[in-house]
């Protein structure tokens, strides 16, 4: 039984500083148990969030030694122990205490894309659909909800621009509506304006952190993009679109 | 009187998961006013963990599936002590539940003409699991949760249910509180919910999160309403078991279902061994049949694999005794030797069990694909729950009702896979239309702030007591020693007694449980809070099982190994007595209808 040194950062909104900790390690632990052998027996009010423990429910989002993990699914076999390992909360959204933030503003903007809209069901009140199609949205559904993606986004952590970009997280729930073969609402308006896809620079950092290994710029972002240019700045389109008096977009 | 904050709701539904949810849809599209409380973030709740599937008779991988077939296995599975009447209306309308959720989104696996797919599963007769990978419990809950932000719905999350108040002798509000600033809340409601789920964390090795500490069952119970069939409790025979930090996470049935099978460290697929009376004529007596029927072969009969959970967690722990297991105390399951039977195997091991994968090779180093994985009985689910009406999910209680995996009476004593999911939904749907009903139909109840002043003082005491007080989870961990010991997989009478005794010593030391900082996100506080609930539930499964002599299902005693007919006419009830004492009693099961006994007499 080897002890290691965690590093981990309590405070509230007000603020807050690193405090170490020794844990003992044993053999596949995550730092998630590392974090519960401490609250257990050094400090029963170390705050954290988690649910599952196995990667699905996506509760236990932090910053280990700086990079956006899962905790839960996060083995200190994989880290340098020899150092002390650091644990801090998800730096792009407000803290409430130690490792738990306020993510609330994410539930907020989901609410304001379109919801699902399925054209008629056939005949016998059911759809079909090809494996092939399903595919494409079932990669957008796995999304767990960890917020990681949010966290690292430039746009939300450095520029805090909460107000006119949802994130990558919306826009792999807006790629899962857009593409799913019974929808047949359409977002490329709200995409543009009220939802900020331009300030996407395609930097792809969402894609590096996410834990279900979604591919998000390239499979959901990239081809959002293409639908906004498609929908909203077909020059051709634009032509037919004023000599019919139809509504400008 | 205590500081708290208001809200009035004409239903409260306490817990977010997917019976919860599809209450409150329902509850709302009915026209009432809904309060959703969740103990963690909406959409995190423990549905999210189910892997294998809706299990719903849709026909659409095998015409020959019926509800009537379905309703045969549920009841064969939860050897005949199921709610009739529950059973009956789940296997009809599973289907049209299923079918709703991907009119609200849900993109389950397709058939090659493009309806939904279905699997298979232990104890259902044809292939009958909607999927979606095996990740179907995410698919459904992301679903509700995204459709039910539409509906109007006050979402409070991460708000805890301390106590249900009552006016008279019907339900009038609950009280709790919010973790994030520790303030307490008032919900004044006319028609409450229960949907919180089962009492895993009761038992150290379990597939449960962190929130499954019977807090509807123990809420229920306080508030004077029935406790049914707590004896019976669901050890799931595939759990992870090996690294010890990952000691009990599940691993879906599906893996069977797909092909995977069950070696002890001879080689030897000791299911075979072991087939129970009532299932040998639909299980295969040959590995190659068993082998076709997981890939689809009508004519085929099951393997042993997919007998039910009760059975195949039981033959394990044989295994393991015997001194035949794998080397960390489980035994094997191979998905890895299908490669040799299916072209493009290890991708398409990983297309058909993606979590699977992922989850052996992050938290195990293990390729499933090339390696068989090591397996052990985990604590999974609870059968037993709050006593309802079969229509319309009201417990004894008026305006208390409940859904899901916190109420009783559709499983028996023992669940089969797959009908957890489906249950939600049908029940889930059925809570929220009576609930609104009631709701409609009844003046706003009276608040006793003397219920309320109580609660509150109760739940401040472990401040009082500081960090001088014991640590909570010190107890936590003692009471789950408890029952993973001595009311586990094999019980015997004179352990349980002990179990008894040592609960009593474990309730005692739970009031001198003190803790340390403020009430801001405070998770030891929210730990001693907890411990009232897993007492209460680990008492109730404790007494009920002492009280039922005989093995059937999921309870299983070594004193009373044989299954006892006489035993097979009653249910067991829990109830609170007027001396406050745990009382356990014995309820005759009301007789089947004609047409029922019927159609499991044809499915036999």
């Amino acid at each position: 039984m080897t002890t290691a040194t965690f590093r981990i950062w309590r405070g509230d909104a007000h603020g807050g500083d690193f405090r170490d900790y020794a844990a003992e390690v044993s053999e596949g632990m995550v730092v998630l148990d590392a974090v519960h052998q401490i609250q257990a027996q050094q400090a029963g009010d170390l705050a954290v969030r988690w649910n599952c423990k196995a990667g699905k429910c996506g509760s236990c989002s932090a910053e280990v030694n700086g990079n956006p993990r899962l905790m839960c699914m996060t083995r200190l076999n994989q880290l340098d122990l020899s150092t002390p390992v650091t644990i801090e909360p998800m730096r792009a959204f407000p803290s409430i205490r130690d490792l738990v933030t306020d993510v609330s503003w994410n539930f907020r903007a989901k609410k304001t894309i379109r919801k699902f809209r399925p054209r008629p069901a056939e005949a016998d009140g059911t759809w079909r659909m090809a494996q092939v199609d399903a595919e494409r949205v079932q990669e957008f559904r796995k999304c767990i909800e960890c917020f990681l993606c949010q966290d690292v986004c430039h746009v939300l952590r450095d520029h805090h621009m909460f107000e006119e970009f949802v994130g990558p997280r919306h826009m792999v729930f807006t790629a899962a509506l857009e593409m799913n073969p019974l929808d047949k609402d359409r977002r490329a308006r709200d995409l543009k304006h009220a939802h900020g896809i331009g300030y996407c620079n395609i930097t792809k950092c969402c894609t590096k952190v996410c834990p279900e290994g979604i591919t998000i710029t390239d499979n959901a972002i990239i081809p959002l993009k293409e639908r906004v240019i498609d929908q909203l700045y077909d020059p051709i389109a634009k032509v037919f679109r004023v000599l019919r008096g139809g509504r400008h977009v | 009187m205590p500081d708290y904050e208001t809200h009035e709701h004409d239903v409260l539904v306490v817990g977010a998961g997917g019976a919860g949810l599809r209450a409150a849809i329902e509850a709302s599209a009915n026209g009432v006013s809904v309060g959703l409380v969740c103990k963690s973030l909406l959409g995190k709740a423990h549905t999210v963990m189910a892997e294998g599937g809706i299990a719903a008779a849709l026909a659409n991988v095998d015409d020959r599936d019926s509800w009537k077939v379905h309703f045969a296995d549920t009841m064969r599975g939860g050897q005949y002590v199921n709610n009739w009447r529950m059973a009956e209306l789940h296997a009809k309308e599973a289907p049209d539940r299923v079918r709703e959720l991907e009119s609200w989104g849900a993109v389950f696996d397709r058939t090659s003409d493009g309806r939904i797919l279905q699997r298979n599963f232990g104890g259902h007769r044809y292939p009958r699991l909607a999927h979606v990978g095996d990740r179907t419990g995410l698919e459904m809950i992301r679903t509700l949760q995204d459709h039910g932000i539409h509906q109007g719905i006050d979402v409070h999350m991460e708000c805890t249910i301390l106590r249900l108040l009552k006016d008279g002798d019907r339900v009038a509000g609950a009280f709790g509180y919010e973790r994030e600033r520790g303030r307490f809340k008032l919900f004044r409601a006319k028609a409450i919910v229960l949907a919180t789920g089962g009492i895993g964390r009761a038992y150290k090795i379990t597939s449960n999160s962190w929130e499954y500490t019977g807090d509807g069952h123990t809420l229920a119970y306080d508030a004077g309403a029935d406790l049914l069939d707590m004896e019976f409790v669901q050890f799931h025979p595939t759990g992870m078991v090996w690294p010890p930090s990952v000691r009990g996470i599940l691993v879906t049935e599906g893996v069977r279902g797909e092909g995977g099978v069950l070696k002890n460290s001879e080689g030897r697929r000791f299911m075979f061994d072991d087939i129970p009376e009532n299932y040998r004529g639909q299980t295969a007596d040959n590995e190659e049949e068993g082998w076709r029927y997981t890939q689809g072969d009508k004519s085929s009969r099951r393997p042993p694999e997919l007998l039910t959970r009760d059975h195949v967690s039981r033959c394990i722990m044989r295994e393991v005794k015997a001194g035949r297991g794998s080397p960390h105390g489980g035994v094997f399951l191979d998905i890895s030797w299908i490669k040799a039977r299916v072209p493009n195997g290890a991708e398409h091991i990983k297309k058909k069990l993606p979590s699977m994968y992922h989850q052996f090779k992050q938290l195990a180093d293990l390729d499933i694909t090339e390696e068989p994985m090591e397996v052990g009985p985990t604590t999974h689910y609870v059968m037993g729950g709050v006593r309802v009406d079969g229509d319309t999910q009201m417990s004894t209680v008026p305006g208390l009702f409940a859904a899901g995996e916190c109420a009783a009476g559709i499983n028996g004593a023992n669940r089969l896979g797959g009908n957890s999911l489906s249950d939600l939904l049908v029940f889930g749907k059925r809570a929220g239309e009576f609930a609104a009903k009631y709701a409609k139909s009844q003046p706003t109840g009276r608040i006793n702030p003397e219920q309320v002043s109580d609660t509150a003082r109760a739940a401040l005491e472990p401040f009082d007591r500081g960090t001088a007080g014991e640590g909570p989870y010190q107890v936590q961990y003692a009471l789950q020693e408890v029952m993973q010991d001595l009311v586990g997989i094999v019980r015997k009478e004179s352990e349980m007694y002990r179990a008894l005794d040592q609960l009593q010593e474990l309730r005692a030391r739970s009031s001198h449980v003190g803790v340390g900082g403020h009430r801001e996100y405070n998770p030891g506080w929210h730990a001693a809070l907890d411990l009232h609930n897993l007492l209460t539930v680990s008492e109730a499964v404790t007494r009920c099982a002492i009280e039922r002599k005989e093995s059937r299902g999921g309870h299983f005693r070594d004193d009373y190994p044989e299954k006892d007919k006489a035993c097979g006419t009653f249910n067991l009830i829990a109830r609170k007595g007027r001396d406050a004492r745990m009382e356990v009693t014995r309820e005759p099961i009301p007789e089947m209808p004609l047409e029922l006994k019927q159609i499991i007499e044809e499915m036999k």
